[in-house]
């Protein structure tokens, strides 16, 4: 299955960045920038193609909507300023075999994608193929571009692909749209709440449900090396760490243990589970081998300790502990030794995450009533908070560290109604917060790595 | 086998696990309705004084969402933020719990421990996990035996007052004593 996409690559070319391209780069390090004018040409489609995909997918034209994938994509960064359609003057077919880059010079564009989407029928099988080209209208030249076949209900991962390879190419970062987000669909009464794991594409499309509501489940987590997912369910009414196959449905508890296992993380390499055993009053990091079997408790504290997370060369473990007398964030080495904390700001501290590139560790901050997410480097310098609201936590990564998804709560009034929980995202930079689009109520949110072919 | 069939796959497995053992989940007590409106009707008179007469600290002392686990004993005791110490009227009422366990010699019970909205998930899921012991502890002090208690912790998940305020919130800091058979 995983080769799947690899095998119908029938015809892919990358034109790899040349050493002398003037194609304006983007610097994201910064916030509040002004964005690249860009223009995404709806995609070429001839007739006949439009006709059998309309049979295929019931879409009137998949070049017009692969483009709004793309545009939807790059706009969202706020690092791009994706230029009205109505204002383009050349016709998508002429466009994409050879822009007249006067005309988009014209209307200030800097960046021009063009794409041609056209059916084809191979081994009996219907298949879509899609070329891309990037232009850069001021150098006159095109600089990327590939061409792929695939089974027509790709279409928006092509999109999210030629997102990424837009991405990659103006900013120098690799992208994240190809990418799904797991997190915890909600409903119901907030005294009832029905709970349920759900899936989806990055831009909120796709949504798809793994479990059912019976039982309550909370805090999946992607497996940064493939399609894995660990999640805490009180199935039985015993919440223990799971493991499920996202791709087969198997799963499975996580270790033997006598009490709660909660918080749950998987280490960089994919290999072992880390997580928080509760017995006694009393909660410690344990991290458990998926090869081996081995668990081995790493904490040995009376106070709580959990919420861990692996920096990304697994030497080192971020978690939350109460030990000086509120939440506060520690980081210790990934054996359990030389414990030291690195909050010392005011409030205490939640929900520590390392960065997938190392240098910071995001978290939640609750002060004076408010909760903030923020980030910090790895020795608790350089604190920065980046949003502030009632009630928010769970910050994640996108798999590039550019961006961060977290869930905000709203408050209720007197009578306990206008409760809602949602997925939000925000820059590092601080800048660009937006509403992720769930279809129920979400919380929870984790962050896939790029799904690849 | 394309995305969507994978999915269904896995649906279906998640389904057909989910019937083979469908659990019940227990809801341990429910506000009547006469409680909420009068309790509405005395915030409306006079809120100061009513949260007085709630409020201990921040430790809830009135019986708005108390049950009974029997005629006479309360089935919960309430907690200060972030706080996992039984209160004076906790071991109390925990006292009444241990006699009536020791009476019912056949009862099991399941400790829950709650925590308020106003803290981070995972934290809050060992603090309630931390309440839900000291109940137990104090239980067996008088008396009943470990293996006749189990302990739960919801965290913060199944508050049972859906308000964003201190006295909402100070009534979710609990722990539930719930009979198991």
């Amino acid at each position: 299955m995983k080769n799947k996409f690899l095998l119908i690559l029938i015809f892919c070319f990358f034109l790899k960045p040349g050493i002398s391209y003037s194609l304006v780069e983007i610097d994201i390090t910064r916030g509040n920038l002004d964005p690249l004018p860009i223009s995404v040409s709806p995609f070429f489609i001839d007739e006949a193609s439009k006709e059998k995909i309309k049979k295929n997918l019931d879409i009137d034209n998949l070049g017009s909507e692969i483009s709004k994938v793309i545009e939807n994509n790059l706009s969202k960064t706020g690092l791009f300023d994706a230029l009205d359609k109505e204002s383009f003057l050349q016709k998508p077919d002429i466009a994409h075999l050879k822009p007249r880059f006067e005309d988009w010079v014209l209307i200030k564009s800097q960046v021009l994608i063009t794409g041609k989407v056209t059916s084809k029928f191979i081994n009996e099988k219907d298949y879509i193929k899609i070329e891309f080209k990037l232009w850069d209208v001021l150098g006159a030249k095109m600089v990327d571009g590939f061409s792929l076949t695939t089974v027509p209900t790709n279409w928006r991962r092509v999109g999210h692909k030629i997102s990424d390879k837009v991405y990659e190419r103006l900013t120098g970062e690799s992208g994240y749209f190809d990418t799904r987000i797991i997190y915890v669909a909600e409903d119901g009464p907030k005294t009832q709440r029905v709970k349920k794991l759900a899936i989806m594409d990055q831009d909120g499309f796709n949504t798809k449900y793994l479990t059912l509501g019976n039982e309550l489940v909370l805090t999946p987590r992607f497996n940064p090396t493939n399609q894995m997912v660990t999640y805490l369910s009180y199935f039985r009414n015993m919440p223990r760490v799971y493991l499920l196959n996202i791709e087969t449905g198997k799963q499975e508890v996580v270790g033997d243990f006598p009490g709660m296992t909660f918080a749950p993380r998987f280490s960089p390499d994919g290999k072992k589970i880390i997580m928080s055993l509760a017995k006694d009053g009393n909660s410690e990091i344990w991290v458990r081998n998926l090869e081996t079997n081995i668990q081995e408790k790493l904490t040995d504290h009376p106070s709580i300790d959990t919420s861990p997370s692996y920096s990304p060369d697994g030497k080192y473990i971020t978690f939350n502990s109460d030990r000086s007398g509120y939440q506060q964030i520690y980081v210790m080495r990934s054996d359990g030794s030389k414990v030291k904390r690195i909050s010392f700001g005011k409030g205490i501290y939640g929900t520590p995450v390392w960065s997938p590139r190392g240098d910071l560790i995001a978290f939640t901050k609750l002060h004076k009533g408010k909760f903030f997410i923020g980030v910090m480097r790895t020795d608790g310098t350089g604190e920065r908070l980046l949003t502030e609201n009632f009630y928010q936590e769970a910050p994640s990564w996108s798999p590039n560290g550019r961006i961060i998804i977290f869930y905000r709560e709203t408050k209720t009034d007197d009578k306990g109604q206008g409760f809602s929980a949602k997925l939000w995202s925000i820059d590092l930079t601080g800048y660009n917060e937006r509403l992720v689009p769930t279809e129920t109520d979400g919380s929870d949110p984790s962050w896939s790595s790029l799904l690849g072919n | 086998m394309n995305l969507s069939k994978i999915f269904k796959n896995a649906f279906l497995i998640v389904i057909f696990g989910l019937i083979v053992t469908a659990c019940a989940t227990k809801k341990s007590v429910k506000t009547t309705e006469s409680s909420t409106t009068k309790a509405a009707e005395t915030q409306k008179a006079d809120p100061i004084e009513k949260l007085d007469a709630l409020m201990q600290g921040d430790v809830y002392i009135g019986s708005d969402t108390v049950g009974e686990l029997a005629s006479g004993v309360p089935d919960r005791v309430f907690f200060a933020t972030n706080e996992t110490i039984l209160t004076t009227a906790s071991r109390e009422t925990l006292r009444k719990q241990a006699a009536w366990l020791r009476q019912n010699s056949d009862v099991t019970v399941v400790v829950e421990g709650h925590a308020d909205e106003r803290g981070t998930r995972e934290y809050n899921l060992a603090l309630g996990e931390r309440r839900a012991n000291a109940a137990k502890d104090y239980l067996m002090t008088y008396g009943v035996s470990s293996d006749r208690i189990k302990v739960l912790s919801y965290g913060k998940e199944r508050p049972v007052d859906s308000g964003s305020n201190p006295l909402s919130w100070s009534k979710n800091r609990r722990s539930v004593t719930v009979k198991a058979n």
